[in-house]
């Protein structure tokens, strides 16, 4: 599997917490999750531990949010409201669909049990009775893997009622997605559920945990988020409030792809430099191409370049560099990549996926596609790079969710770094990069 | 029950799907919608009032979930389908020359269906399979680090 860089002589910077056992022989299972400690720490909580004293151990261990946010999970657990009339709910959010991104994917397929705990680790922790997993459509696979890993943490009592013999009782689904890059949005993922179109909401409330499914308060986290919570509960909070920097805990999922020599999912702690994470992890540019740019967390965020290579990867100093972590999905380019080509296909996908609720969105995306592909095609005009510019403008935080500024992201970014670039596609009447 | 969009056997898992929503039977509409896909080749209107019946709500309900994900076919297509990865990473990394490829050798173009009606060509947004790219899904299955001649075994399959 390419997910297994350690084969491959570059384990310098890994630190494998999460991934620890992904290379073990049927850890899909649960026999041999359950042989490598898998299920301890949810037995711990419901035989010796309050449901406080799970949301005091995930808020103390400092885990934010692996989805692109990075909110304070103990804090959004904490949040739910005491003794309201209404069931809690727990949602993990599998819709994987941020380009770049690829590393729930490989958790669901190979370490399903260690999701499943976490998620009644939360469910235990915050008082719900019911959960679902929001599994991408596309993810007929990870599908197999989950349905057969819950019934096995169903037939041995870590699902169901009574978890292991105590008095909490929880039960878990899948829910498949049916194709919207959208449904990642936790609200419109929570649309999606109810049996709507995916379209985001009005805020506030700017989480669900006060409104969110069926009106109830509702929790959701991301796969790799709740993850992180299994080992939370078993290792200690100190344990992971000791990895990573100062405000960003624990280590964090990278996905290294395009133009790198070994492309793969890498775990490192948070705060680990972006030069690593290419040059020593991912092996650098392939061909002997030299570096280009960088999607540091897929193509919602701003590109990175050359002099932001020594940014420690962490929810702090990436937007100081001008990104942000987003997702951890990292797509990187070389020297014979069309800045112009890229932020086209951004806003191709964009355009596809735009919910059509706002209009800065849903018409912007698609004005902002046709003049790119006029540029690209040599028939751009002089004001075109300004014209893009006010429409990225217009975009930016105009829109009910945060997919305007995903939507500007790319173009504003390739502007900003390789503004030469697009005038030279407009001045010379065509692809430079097309022989 | 059924009007003939659902057999009796799958109205016992149409059952079994409602009862993972204890709070909304409408939470159901995207599963049975799949589930309709599943039986008809694609979802018909027939199908959607038979859902709409289920979860009580009106057809046009049903029609305007229906018509928001991409993965639901309002009307027949191909037996079977390809999506071909297009965004970024497989971009970086060939996925346009795919197209290409199964343009050349399908005859069709994306987006279309063979006129024998067994495959219809589609170009898919990122499958997040970026370290394995470029990246192919045939109906349910992914073919990862695509070749040409890899696609000849694969349309061979289908055939």
């Amino acid at each position: 599997m390419a997910c297994s860089p350690d084969q491959q002589g570059s384990s310098n910077r890994q630190m494998r917490v999460l991934l620890r056992d992904i290379d073990v022989k049927g850890i899909e299972t649960f026999d041999v999750y359950r042989s490598r400690g898998g299920y301890s720490a949810l037995e711990k909580a419901v035989r010796e531990l309050s449901p406080a004293d799970v949301r005091e151990t995930v808020s103390k261990s400092g885990l934010r949010g692996r989805g692109g946010a990075g909110f304070p999970a103990g804090r959004k657990w904490s949040a739910i409201p005491a003794n309201g009339d209404k069931p809690i709910l727990v949602l993990c959010n599998a819709d994987e669909g941020e380009p770049g991104t690829f590393k729930d994917r490989l958790l669901m397929l190979r370490l399903p049990h260690l999701l499943i705990e976490g998620i009644v680790l939360c469910a235990y922790a915050v008082g719900a009775h019911v959960g679902y997993i929001y599994l991408r459509g596309e993810f007929a696979d990870c599908l197999r893997v989950l349905e057969r890993a819950l019934q096995e943490a169903r037939s041995a009592g870590y699902l169901g009622e009574n978890i292991a013999g105590s008095n909490f009782s929880f039960e878990l689904h899948i829910h498949r997605g049916l194709g919207a890059y959208i449904c990642g949005d936790e609200n419109a993922l929570i649309a999606s559920l109810e049996g709507r179109r995916g379209w985001p909401r009005r805020k506030p409330p700017y989480i669900p945990v006060f409104i969110g499914l069926y009106g109830c308060p509702t929790v959701v986290n991301n796969v790799e988020t709740l993850c992180n919570v299994s080992l939370i509960v078993k290792n200690g909070a100190d344990w992971f409030a000791g990895i990573g920097t100062e405000t960003s805990k624990g280590t964090k999922l990278f996905c290294l792809s395009g133009h790198v020599n070994r492309p793969g999912v890498y775990e490192a702690p948070m705060g680990t430099p972006l030069r690593e994470l290419i040059f020593d992890l991912a092996g650098g540019i392939r061909g002997d191409r030299s570096f280009k740019a960088v999607f540091p967390g897929g193509v919602s965020v701003p590109i990175l370049v050359e002099e932001h290579l020594d940014t420690p990867m962490d929810f702090e100093s990436v937007p100081k560099a001008g990104s942000f972590l987003g997702s951890g999905g990292m797509i990187v380019m070389d020297d014979t990549t069309c800045m112009v080509s890229v932020a086209l296909r951004c806003e191709q996908f964009y355009a596809s996926e735009s919910c059509g609720q706002c209009t800065p969105c849903r018409e912007g995306t698609v004005w902002m596609t046709q003049i790119l592909e006029r540029i690209e095609n040599g028939k751009g005009e002089k004001g075109d790079i300004e014209l893009l510019l006010d429409i990225c403008k217009n975009m930016i935080g105009q829109t009910l969710c945060p997919m305007g500024d995903f939507d500007a992201a790319p173009v504003e970014s390739t502007i900003k770094y390789f503004r030469e670039e697009y005038e030279e596609h407009i001045r010379g009447g065509g692809c430079p990069f097309r022989s | 029950m059924g009007k003939g969009v659902f057999s009796d056997e799958v109205m016992a898992k149409v059952a079994e799907i409602v009862r993972r929503y204890p709070h909304s039977a409408r939470s159901a509409m995207l599963p049975l919608l799949w589930l309709a896909q599943r039986e008809q080749g694609y979802v018909s209107m027939e199908a959607m009032e038979e859902i709409a019946r289920i979860v009580g709500v009106a057809p046009v309900e049903v029609y305007d979930t229906a018509s928001f994900y991409h993965m639901l076919h309002l009307e027949p297509a191909g037996k079977h389908e390809i999506h071909v990865c297009t965004n970024l990473a497989c971009m970086l990394r060939g996925g346009m020359q795919v197209v290409e490829a199964l343009e050349q050798r399908l005859g069709v173009k994306v987006g279309e269906t063979t006129a024998d009606g067994l495959v219809t060509l589609k170009q898919a947004e990122c499958l997040a399979c970026c370290d394995k790219a470029p990246v192919v899904q045939v109906d349910e299955e992914f073919v990862t680090d695509v070749t040409p001649e890899q696609l000849d075994r694969v349309l061979e399959r289908l055939r």
